[in-house]
């Protein structure tokens, strides 16, 4: 790579007494003392949140209001500050999701630990988990950081699903001559 | 198994340019193995006949060219060495046996292509279960398909779809879309467990696998399908659903169930087991494990697991308790019951302690039947250990008929009991008001509910340590997972003992206490703990030869012989 | 009034004025420090501290609102924090010293005041009486002489806290004010030079500047910041670097040195810093209008017993009236105050405009541009005195 010289341009006496410099200084900092004020004037007034902000992680359902998750515990393993804790649980009866079988008991992410890298959601493969908008935690303990599944699906809600996986494969099972003999 | 052999018996071949002698026959599996070559596989299991179904395995296999007439090979005038006539079709290498001069290609586009082949159709009619599948992460589907997968499926169509939630037994549970139809459980049953009730009914991509009609997977070694079913499709109903391998430690241990000594692998995560899966020791055990042993685990939790040091019931602090120990041992009138539960180390000190106090010492035995397979009759898993340091002179008796006399005659006033309850073993109410007790162990009873000193002590799981099993094979365990707070290591307990007893500081520390041992007892005086091979170490057992012990013939021994 | 408080034991009345000093200069010391952030926040485009309300005021509508929207409540959440915290004392420093330091530095900041004229009334004579609490002849001279003994206080700080932040703090100190102080004094001379004409009687009083600055016809009511424009220049940057103001508070200079002299303090020992600061600034900014800017004569030609004339505030022969003379006084501090204040804010406008010097930069200003273009004013006026005033 060849290296270009910038030849400094020599001030002239003006710059040089730095006086008209400092003296258009005072001038801008002044325009801005009669200007707008761009302070956001946070509990009242709240920023808008750009979509794909990546806030506090949350467990979301599908527009059937099935808990996507399954425990797979590839985020848990993922995470990197490990501030997910996850105790998997099985399905069981004859509810709409029993086919899913696998769902968790416990869902749990340390917001003290977690450093919002967004590798939960990415690596989930049943698009359970997202970091939504939610930008402000806080509490007066510990415990009350620690964000548990109940808390998680209601700070997630619904999002729109694109595979609608474990529905079709009930469909294609009532329809199957074989699946329950 | 080649060290054994004269290199006469060993054949070369060819595994990609590189040769490898082997015995005749081997299979060329395992001979691309001890090359570190790894040929894909899922229906071969080396401990398993060989059915050839899975077709992953398939590689491009050639012989020498013979000259018709002389029968000699034709050598190739470039290289100097034989021609060699190449097998148009490929072969599958788990069919294929050594034999003189043979060559196998494995790294060739042909071999490629047909491995991603297999694995399209093996995907075809392939759940998307990896989230939900207790295999994931230790399936061979999921690693092949990440080296032979599309990534991407072809298949448009309705994938098959089947039961997925079949019980085959109490232990096993079958999901039928996944099974990949090798045949492994099937060959198993039949083969090393011996309950034939396994099979694929239906056919083509309708085939399932099924118990035959009336009857269920429910022999002892029922959950070995689901190790070596390659996929998920036979899953442990005790761990389904737990907890993903891929955050489970494995600690190489020795199950405690009986004389045999099975290798075992311990799963824990953070202080807790989740399941106990065989270790392979092609001497003990091969790769397989009893039911029973892998349920063992759930002791570490038990609910009468004994967590404080307690005095006359009341707890108290550890140092309190071993001085209270101390005293009832000074004393006088003391006896020993030792444990063939307990690891050579233990019943070494427990011998130092009976030597320092001049205390006799008897072992428990406990004799069931043996299944002839993996559990033996003889359920203490170290009662040769308790021979070999000394401890006993000869094979334990079920009930303590000396030591009841000996207290009803009013000599002996202090039990020192090392986990065994006294009451099982044949004292009664009358022996047992006469005597103070201190008991050593990891779980209440009634003896311990009675005893003045409890001192509660580490599971298999918890602390290092050796078995010597039923083949005089000493056999190390490690520490899988952190004991309860109020209970302490055994040798810490009974070095303490032995000290309080005057018997002199002895290490408590597995390795220095390896040091005494191994210059004290004469069998094994070139072993440290560290240095003991991953297979066992097997002890010279002459000097007990003519002891009666109880075991009949299991897998890898015979007594008679 | 006036007579009761001449007339009182000079002991009691030396502790009534420094008592009005305390009380006047710390309150101001405290609202520059609010207004310093306020300004700041204005001159970004923030709105600075606008929380904080004492619930009385909350109830009051508009006022309370108001009042807490400027942070004036800030303030005395500011004063109780920096009152009340801990006050550490680390276990490296040298005690006493230590403590001492903001001791020394504050005593300086507020003795300059007394000799600061800060209003005038006329007395049934006519006569100008300036409003100071002590008039000394000597007057721009004490000042010169106390402010710089505020340096003492920076340089024990600095010695006493044993960092080497601290110390390399006060070493910058004790360079950069001996520097700038001989600009400092040498921009002034032209000023008494010009004031002070051959066969009167000398004085360096600055009450006598701003009469001299009150007289009528053009040349007399001329402020001196139109006569002498050099000297009001170099008199000003010069002040900037004795009061460490940005662009030339190498001494604190948060960026390399953590916090100067003053890393080592905190809590109530290391406000007495700030208000000595702001103390110093105050003063500074009062010379500054008393010498350049007419003092409290309102407006360039228009001496301010014109305007007392045209308001009618004007003693009638032979009878004092305390009402006029009090009115009187209390116009000249306003319109002296006011000018202050704007000064204050020019420093505070500076401060958040011109990024800091480096500190060879800041030496070489002093040194090789400031001294010299002050000793060419002064040889300048000094032939131009002698030529006019002859
Ligand atoms: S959120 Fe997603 S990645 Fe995490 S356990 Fe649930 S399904 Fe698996
Ligand atoms: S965002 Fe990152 S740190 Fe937070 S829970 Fe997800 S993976 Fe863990
Ligand atoms: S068997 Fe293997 S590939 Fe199939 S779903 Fe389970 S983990 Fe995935
Ligand atoms: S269940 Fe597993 S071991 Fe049995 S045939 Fe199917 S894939 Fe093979
Ligand atoms: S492993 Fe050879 S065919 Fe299955």
């Amino acid at each position: 790579m060849s290296v270009i010289q910038v030849q400094r341009k020599p001030l002239t006496f003006a710059e040089r007494t730095y006086l008209p410099q400092v003296f258009g200084g005072l001038m801008i900092t002044l325009r801005h003392f009669f200007g707008r004020r761009v302070t956001l004037e946070y509990p009242e007034q709240r920023p808008e949140i750009a979509p794909g902000y990546r806030g506090v992680p949350t467990l979301v359902k599908d527009p059937n209001g099935r808990e996507k998750c399954v425990s797979c515990q590839l985020c848990e393993f993922v995470c990197p500050p490990k501030a997910i804790r996850i105790t998997p649980g099985e399905i069981s009866g004859d509810g709409p999701s029993a086919h899913v079988e696998k769902a968790p008991r416990e869902f749990e992410i340390n917001m003290l630990r977690c450093i919002y890298c967004g590798l939960c959601q990415e690596v989930c493969p049943e698009e359970a988990i997202f970091l939504q908008n939610v930008y402000s935690v806080s509490g007066y303990s510990r415990d009350e950081l620690v964000n548990d599944k109940e808390k998680l699906y209601q700070l997630g809600g619904t999002l729109p699903d694109r595979h609608f996986k474990w529905d079709k494969k009930q469909a294609a099972a009532s329809a199957s001559p074989i699946a329950h003999p | 198994m080649s060290s054994a052999l004269k290199p006469a018996d060993l054949i070369t071949v060819t595994i990609d340019g590189r040769e490898i002698a082997v015995p005749k026959g081997t299979n060329m599996i395992e001979a691309a193995q001890v090359l570190g070559i790894e040929i894909p596989h899922f229906c071969y299991h080396s401990k398993l006949s060989v059915v050839g179904n899975c077709r992953m395995c398939l590689v491009e296999m050639g012989l020498p060219a013979l000259d018709p007439a002389t029968k000699q090979p034709v050598m190739d005038p470039a290289t100097g060495k034989p021609k060699i006539n190449w097998v148009a079709k490929p072969t599958i290498a788990c069919f294929t046996n050594a034999s003189p001069g043979l060559h196998i290609r494995t790294g060739t586009p042909l071999v490629r292509e047909c491995r991603e082949g297999v694995m399209e159709f093996l995907l075809v009619n392939h759940p998307l279960d990896c989230p939900i599948c207790d295999q994931a992460g230790e399936c061979k589907l999921q690693e092949q398909a990440t080296g032979y997968g599309r990534g991407y499926s072809r298949y448009i169509e309705q994938k098959n779809v089947k039961p997925k939630r079949t019980l085959l037994g109490p232990r096993v549970m079958l999901d039928d879309e996944r099974c990949i139809l090798c045949s492994r459980c099937i060959r198993f049953s039949k083969e090393i467990a011996r309950d034939d009730v396994l099979g694929f009914i239906d056919r083509g991509s309708h085939s399932t696998l099924a118990c035959y009609p009336g009857r269920k997977l429910e022999n002892n070694y029922s959950v070995n399908t689901v190790d070596i079913c390659p996929v998920g499709a036979l899953t442990s109903t005790d761990f389904r659903f737990k907890m993903r391998v891929w955050f489970l430690k494995t600690t190489p241990s020795i199950c405690p169930e009986s004389s045999v000594g099975v290798n075992t692998e311990v799963w824990s995560r953070e202080g807790v087991v989740y399941r106990i899966t065989p270790r392979r020791n092609d001497e003990v055990n091969d790769t397989w494990m009893a039911d029973s042993g892998r349920l063992l685990y759930k002791q570490v939790t038990a609910d009468h697991r004994l967590r404080e040091p307690s005095v006359d019931g009341t707890t108290v602090a550890g140092a309190e308790a071993l001085a209270q120990a101390g005293a009832l041992l000074k004393a006088g009138g003391v006896a020993i019951v030792g444990s063939g539960r307990s690891s050579v180390e233990e019943q070494f000190l427990t011998r130092k302690l009976a030597d320092a106090i001049a205390a006799p010492a008897w072992l428990v035995s406990r004799v069931g039947q043996g299944d002839g397979l993996l559990i033996s009759a003889d359920r203490n898993p170290n009662v040769r250990g308790a021979l070999v340091t000394g401890l006993i002179k000869t094979v334990p008796e079920a009930e303590l008929t000396e030591l009841a006399a000996q207290i009803a005659a009013g000599k002996i006033k202090t039990v020192v009991s090392i986990g065994e309850d006294l009451t099982a073993a044949g004292l009664g109410e009358a022996q047992l008001n006469r005597i103070a007790i201190v008991y050593l162990g990891t779980h209440a009873n009634a003896t311990s509910a009675g005893a003045k000193v409890v001192l509660p002590t580490l599971t298999v799981f918890e602390k290092a340590g050796t078995f010597i099993n039923q083949q005089f094979r000493l056999q190390r365990f490690a520490p899988a997972v952190p004991g309860p707070q109020g209970a302490a290591d055994d040798l810490v307990i009974l070095a303490g003992l032995v000290e309080a007893a005057g018997g002199g500081a002895l290490a408590s520390d597995i390795d220095g206490l390896w040091t005494t041992l191994a210059s004290e007892i004469k069998p094994l005086a070139t072993v440290t703990y560290q240095n003991l091979p991953a297979t066992g170490l097997l002890l010279d057992a002459s000097d007990f030869s003519d002891l009666p012990f109880p075991e009949d013939e299991t897998l890898h021994f015979n007594p008679k012989q | 009034m006036i007579d009761f408080l001449t007339n009182l034991p000079p002991v009691v009345l030396g502790l009534l004025k420094g008592l009005a000093v305390i009380c006047v200069i710390f309150p101001i010391a405290g609202a520059c420090s609010m207004a310093e952030r306020k300004v700041s926040a204005w001159l970004q485009g923030r709105y600075g501290p606008n929380r904080v309300i004492v619930p009385w005021f909350a109830w009051m509508p508009f006022v309370g609102r108001g009042l807490q929207r400027l942070g004036v409540f800030n303030l005395l959440a500011d004063g109780g924090k920096l009152l009340f915290k801990q006050d550490p004392l680390p276990g490296h420093v040298n005690k006493f010293y230590f403590m001492i330091a903001p001791a020394v530095a504050i005593i300086p900041a507020f003795t300059t005041v007394v000799v600061v004229p800060f209003g005038a009334y006329f007395d049934q004579a006519g006569q100008v009486v300036p409003l100071m609490l002590a008039n000394v002849d000597v007057g721009l001279l004490a000042v010169f002489a106390i402010a710089s003994l505020g340096i003492y206080s920076m340089i024990l700080a600095g010695w006493a806290s044993n960092s080497k932040y601290s110390f390399l703090g006060s070493v910058r100190a004790s360079a950069q004010l001996v520097s700038y102080e001989l600009s400092l004094t040498l921009s002034v001379l032209p000023v008494f030079l010009w004031v002070n004409a051959p066969g009167t009687v000398g004085s360096l009083s600055l009450a006598r500047v701003v009469e001299f600055q009150s007289q009528p016809g053009f040349w007399g009511g001329t402020w001196f910041i139109f006569l002498m424009p050099v000297s009001a220049f170099v008199f000003l940057v010069a002040l900037f670097a004795e009061t460490n103001r940005l662009p030339f508070d190498m001494i604190e200079s948060e960026a390399d040195l953590v916090g100067g002299f003053h890393t080592e303090y905190g809590s109530f020992k290391w406000s007495l810093f700030f208000v000595a600061e702001y103390a110093h600034m105050t003063v500074g900014s009062g010379v500054f209008v008393l010498l350049f800017f007419g003092g409290w004569n309102p407006l360039p030609w228009l001496p301010i017993g014109t305007l007392f004339g045209w308001l009618g505030l004007v003693q009638s022969a032979g009878h004092v009236s305390y009402a006029i003379a009090i009115a009187q006084g209390v116009l000249s501090i306003a319109i002296f105050l006011a000018k202050v204040l704007f000064m204050i804010f020019f420093f505070m406008w500076v401060r958040w405009t011109v990024p800091r010097f480096r500190y060879d930069q800041v030496m070489r200003i002093g040194w090789r541009r400031l001294l010299p273009l002050a000793l060419v004013n002064v040889v300048v006026y000094a032939l131009l005195i002698a030529v006019i005033q002859k």
